[in-house]
């Protein structure tokens, strides 16, 4: 077993300096990427207060467009906009036709709506835009009796205020339910990006023509190449570019004359997008020229190297991450267990404490969720650490030294803790939101992405781990700590009040588990039974890593992480906890004392 | 001074707390046994839901809902001229507690009909309590299939009013090619998938465009196979998930979907257990636009279902309350049970078992639902959309009912059974091509 131990080691060490680098790449990353990973939708406000607020968006972005020049398609007719070009007629020509396909959009099927927001995109119509993108955000209504396309914004008590879509004339006000939403599905909202993309891909700012043109990676419309290339010549930013430059290359993939394929293939060798693989992959079927072919292979060939790298990279991300909400779950318990040695059968319960007080503390400060969390930290650790400290008065101080009774008492307490929450609070889960900050991912390159979430949690259980380190071996309470453990009579007769060493421990674990409670509220459901989740998986990690040594709780969560993220892949998420638990078993069989047993007298019972 | 526990108490300890849990829970009190006033005037009605334990969110609405109807026919002067009376038990999530509460509920309370069960494994619990004592059950949730009993009534789904239809969906109206089913490892899940995988398979889905994945009850880090689904689904074809994963480990799943950036355009994730009463504990931020497939929604724009709601919420005091598929499954197997006692002019279970098959009432979304002699209903199929306000915008919706089917015709073992309770097959699993009735010899082999 000892090589075992040392593999452990060994594989620690890179995962701090990884975790390191993780924390510098955030630092210059977090501001740069993330209002482009948040997810607009990701916001739950409510559906009707949250028209006016898009409604508003919708109008502003629109503005720079149709604002500035009047007829911005005659003015930008030589630019890309993939505009049907002019057909011969005049404007209320245009305007006729692009009123009727307007009024299509009433349509009950899916699929006339979709064929009638597909012509509006190509009238390039300045109010296709504005219009294209109410409809898919859901914010376009219809009058229920003639069927004219409005916006609405909330009026009065129940009204509804609205405007002409087509017109922009006030219309005034209606009750609710004398309008229809034009209703889009899945499939019609993706066609929407696309359309607005193709319409935005000229647009003056370099983040919207990202986006615009990252939509179209892998698209074979040659309206729409045509229109990319014409903005490529014109292009200056550097991301743009390369992202334009890759739609042309998979789009050049089919060009009858070899050299061209060849350079497109030049283009994409190693190129992470996977519509990059997937076009590589279709010319592999398609590809009759030998020189091609093998020049093919090769791109493929370092495409799947570099996806080898990334997956491999994601599985000990994965490992870690999974790791490290063990060890979050579990460094309370490894004070009220390891140190103390009292089994608390309530960590799980004071786990669940954390996370309600993270609940009640944005309850508590309404629209302020970003920063939430900053105040649930400190709240959930006195919150919980009041709680231990209760029990601990109350309960465990007079059951030292019976581990069977402090297991049945504290089982109770869990149960009554539960049933507290259930009564006061409710038996349902209750929502707790996610602060901007921790939603999307860190893209690390087009096939790499890693979630914030995770990686916020990664950072805190390290910093967590750290603190506690330190107010054990640093401060005059944890000397104490260690020496009433140790021994309890000569630490008495050194003149250390045990009982309130005792009290100030068990409240410092239980406080440890509430802040776990806030971490572990970003990742999973809040309810009263949350923390039986996690009092298994804890026992587990503090006895595996050996019992009184936090280094060793460490070092076994996030073995148990990384081993359970490797099995996964091919066990299977139920097979593999199996195994890791088998494992276990077989572990602690051989070596009762877990990783890092305790040496000296410390150890002896 | 304090010695650090050795490791065998301490193991011998978990075992006990262990095993405490399971029988503290077994322990628990009947909610409200109304039985004392017990006289012939009036017909008892069972009311089986747990009303506490991990099942007890879900289940309650349907308590409340059974109470509901009981209180709205009492106004209208009852059954048979006589007033209906609730028996309220708690099985407490305990599955073997569910037919000890059944079994109570016959042979001592002698009540006429019971209405109950949410999960599979409380309806196989109960079964044969309710076939040795001659009860009649009705049971409102979708289900797996692959059974007809005398004694049970099918309320919800079997799998082609629910599965399959959603299936379509994807295919014919998003283009989807390949196939991630994605459930939690229990009976429910792991049946509709093979029926899927068959299906899929026989509309010329290759293997290696089909993706089956389990995961355990509640689970929560969904990283590596959100991860696997993001790499499966960008292989150039249409991909689509089709979901039987259970309760709570659905928000960590929507979250991770959301957090990796895969949003409900690029891999749709169709749920079969994600409800209104599901979404209205969580933010359904990252869950909106994705899909869920039921007989039944809140949103239905009917008459019959704004006066369903306006009485819910009066009855149970509170506006904010939403209504789900199961409470309508609930509506229609009591509006049925009525009908069956009027005509049948009695309570006893064979009269009413056969005046029930055949009979009609109107559900919620502007159709009719007709009982089968298979003990199944007909039920439109709906698809709707999340939306961030927790209700769905439905999307689709079938022409007219389907009528449910006991056993899959996509399956081998199961393709040529049919149920019928009619005279002259009077069989729960009657193979239509040797033209006998397996009975409990099926059961056995299963």
């Amino acid at each position: 077993m000892s090589p075992m131990s040392r593999f452990v080691f060994g594989g620690s060490d890179p995962a701090l300096a990884m975790a390191l680098g993780f924390l510098l790449l955030l630092m210059t990353a977090t501001g740069a990427a993330d209002n482009q990973s948040t997810d607009p939708a990701s916001s739950p406000t409510a559906e009707f207060s949250a028209s006016p607020a898009t409604e508003t968006a919708v109008a502003s972005d629109a503005a720079p467009q149709s604002e500035p020049e009047p007829g911005p398609e005659s003015a930008s007719e030589p630019a890309p906009a993939p505009a049907t070009a002019s057909k011969p007629g005049s404007e209320s020509d245009l305007t006729a036709a692009f009123d009727e396909r307007v009024s299509q959009l009433t349509d009950n099927s899916f699929k006339v709506k979709e064929a009638a927001a597909q012509a509006i995109a190509e009238t390039g119509d300045a109010r296709a835009i504005p219009l294209l993108k109410a409809l898919l955000s859901g914010d376009l209504y219809y009058r229920k009796d003639d069927d004219r396309i409005v916006y609405v914004a909330p009026a009065g008590s129940s009204g509804w205020a609205l405007t002409d879509a087509l017109s922009g004339e006030a219309l005034g006000e209606v009750g609710r339910r004398d309008v229809r939403k034009i209703t889009v599905n899945n499939r019609m909202r993706s066609a929407l990006r696309t359309s607005i993309a193709a319409l935005t891909l000229a647009s003056p700012d370099p983040a919207l023509r990202l986006r615009a043109a990252r939509e179209m990676v892998g698209s074979d419309d040659p309206a729409v190449i045509s229109a990319v290339r014409t903005q490529l010549a014109a292009e200056d930013d550097q991301q743009v570019t390369e992202v334009l430059t890759l739609v042309v290359a998979i789009a050049d993939l089919k060009q009858p004359d070899i050299d061209s394929r060849l350079a497109a293939i030049e283009v994409l060798h190693g190129n992470l997008y996977p519509q990059a693989r997937n076009a590589l992959n279709g010319l592999l079927e398609t590809e009759q020229d030998p020189g091609v072919l093998a020049a093919t292979k090769a791109a493929l060939d370092a495409i799947d190297r570099k996806r080898q790298l990334n997956s491999s990279i994601e599985t000990l991300f994965f490992g870690l991450s999974l790791g490290s909400v063990l060890v979050l779950a579990a460094i309370g318990l490894a004070i009220t267990f390891g140190v103390m040695g009292v089994i608390n059968m309530a960590h799980g319960e004071l786990i669940m404490i954390g996370a309600y007080t993270t609940y009640l503390v944005q309850q508590a400060m309404p629209g302020l969720t970003d920063w939430s969390l900053l105040v649930a930290v400190p709240a959930a650790f006195l919150v919980s650490g009041a709680f231990g400290v209760a029990i601990e008065r109350t309960v465990i101080r007079f059951l030292y030294g019976r581990p069977l009774e402090t297991l049945l008492a504290t089982f109770g307490i869990s149960l009554i803790l539960q049933q507290l929450v259930r009564t006061t609070i409710s038996a349902q889960n209750v929502v707790v939101q996610n602060p901007s900050w921790m939603s999307g991912s860190l893209q690390l390159n087009p096939g790499l992405a890693l979630t914030y979430n995770r990686l916020y949690i990664l950072l805190f259980a390290l910093i967590v781990f750290a603190l506690l380190l330190l107010v054990l071996k640093r401060t005059a309470l944890g000397l104490q700590v260690r020496a009433v453990s140790q021994n309890r009579a000569m630490a008495r007769a050194m003149g250390v009040r045990s009982a309130r060493v005792d009290a100030l421990t068990f409240g410092l674990g239980a406080g440890i588990a509430g802040v776990a409670g806030v971490a572990l509220s970003q990742l999973t459901n809040v309810g009263p039974n949350m923390g039986q989740a996690y009092i298994i998986d804890s026992f587990m990690v503090v006895v595996f890593g050996g019992v009184g040594n936090l280094w060793g709780t460490l070092v076994a969560g996030m073995t148990l992480g990384v081993a359970n993220k490797l099995m996964e892949p091919w066990a299977g998420a139920v097979l593999a906890k199996i195994l890791v638990l088998v494992f276990i078993i077989l572990f602690i069989q051989k070596r009762p004392r877990g990783l890092f047993p305790q040496r000296g007298r410390a150890a002896a019972d | 001074m304090i010695s650090i526990p050795s490791f065998k108490p301490l193991l011998l300890s978990a075992g006990i707390a262990l095993g405490l849990t399971a029988s503290l829970s077994g322990l628990a009190e009947d909610a409200a046994p109304t039985a004392d006033q017990a006289d012939d005037e009036t017909i008892k009605v069972g009311v089986l839901h747990s009303l506490s334990g991990t099942m007890a969110i879900s289940e309650t609405t349907l308590k409340d809902t059974v109470l509901m109807l009981i209180e709205e026919q009492n106004e209208k002067g009852g059954v048979l001229g006589k007033q209906l009376e609730a028996v309220v038990v708690d099985p407490a999530s305990d599955w073997p507690l569910f037919a000890e509460k059944a079994r109570g509920l016959i042979e001592q309370e002698k009540v006429a009909a019971v209405f109950g069960c949410w999960t599979s494994v409380s309806r196989k619990s109960v079964l044969p309590v309710f076939e040795e004592l001659n009860g009649l059950l009705f049971y409102p949730v979708q289900y797996e299939g692959e059974e007809s009993s005398k004694n049970v009534f099918y309320t919800g789904a079997a799998p082609n009013q629910q599965a399959i239809p959603a299936v379509d969906y994807l295919k014919d109206e998003l283009g989807v090619e390949r196939w991630v089913l994605a459930g939690t490892d229990y009976v429910y899940p792991r049946t509709t998938n093979k029926i899927l995988e068959a299906y899929l398979k026989q509309n010329g889905v290759a293997e290696e465009d089909i993706m089956i994945n389990y995961t355990p009850f509640g689970h929560s880090d969904w990283q590596s196979i959100v991860a696997d689904i993001k790499k499966f689904g960008s292989e150039g074809k249409k991909t689509a998930v089709v979901s039987t994963i259970n309760g709570d480990a659905n928000v960590p799943f929507y979250k991770e979907l959301g957090n990796q950036g895969i949003s409900a355009e690029d891999i749709p994730v169709i749920a079969f257990s994600v409800g209104e009463e599901e979404l209205s504990g969580i933010d359904t931020g990252p869950l909106v636009g994705h899909l869920a497939a039921w007989n039944y929604f809140m949103s239905v724009p009917t008459d019959e279902n704004d006066a369903f709601i306006e009485t819910w919420h009066g009855f149970i005091d509170d506006p904010k309350r939403v209504t789900n598929d199961p409470m309508e499954a609930h509506k229609i197997g009591f509006d049925l049970w009525v009908q069956a006692v009027e005509k049948a002019g009695t309570t006893d279970t064979d009269a009413v078992e056969n005046a029930i098959v055949g009979l009609t009432t109107s559900n919620l979304s502007g159709g009719t639902a007709k009982m089968l002699p298979n003990h199944h209903i007909t039920k439109p199929v709906l698809i709707g959309e999340i939306q961030d306000d927790g209700q769905f915008a439905i999307v689709y919706q079938t022409e007219e009912e389907v009528p449910g089917d006991a056993w899959s015709d996509y399956l081998e073992g199961s393709k040529d059974l049919i149920g019928d309770w009619t005279d002259p097959i009077n069989c729960g699993n009657y193979n239509i091509k040797t033209k006998k009735c397996l009975g409990s010899e099926q059961a056995a082999t299963e």
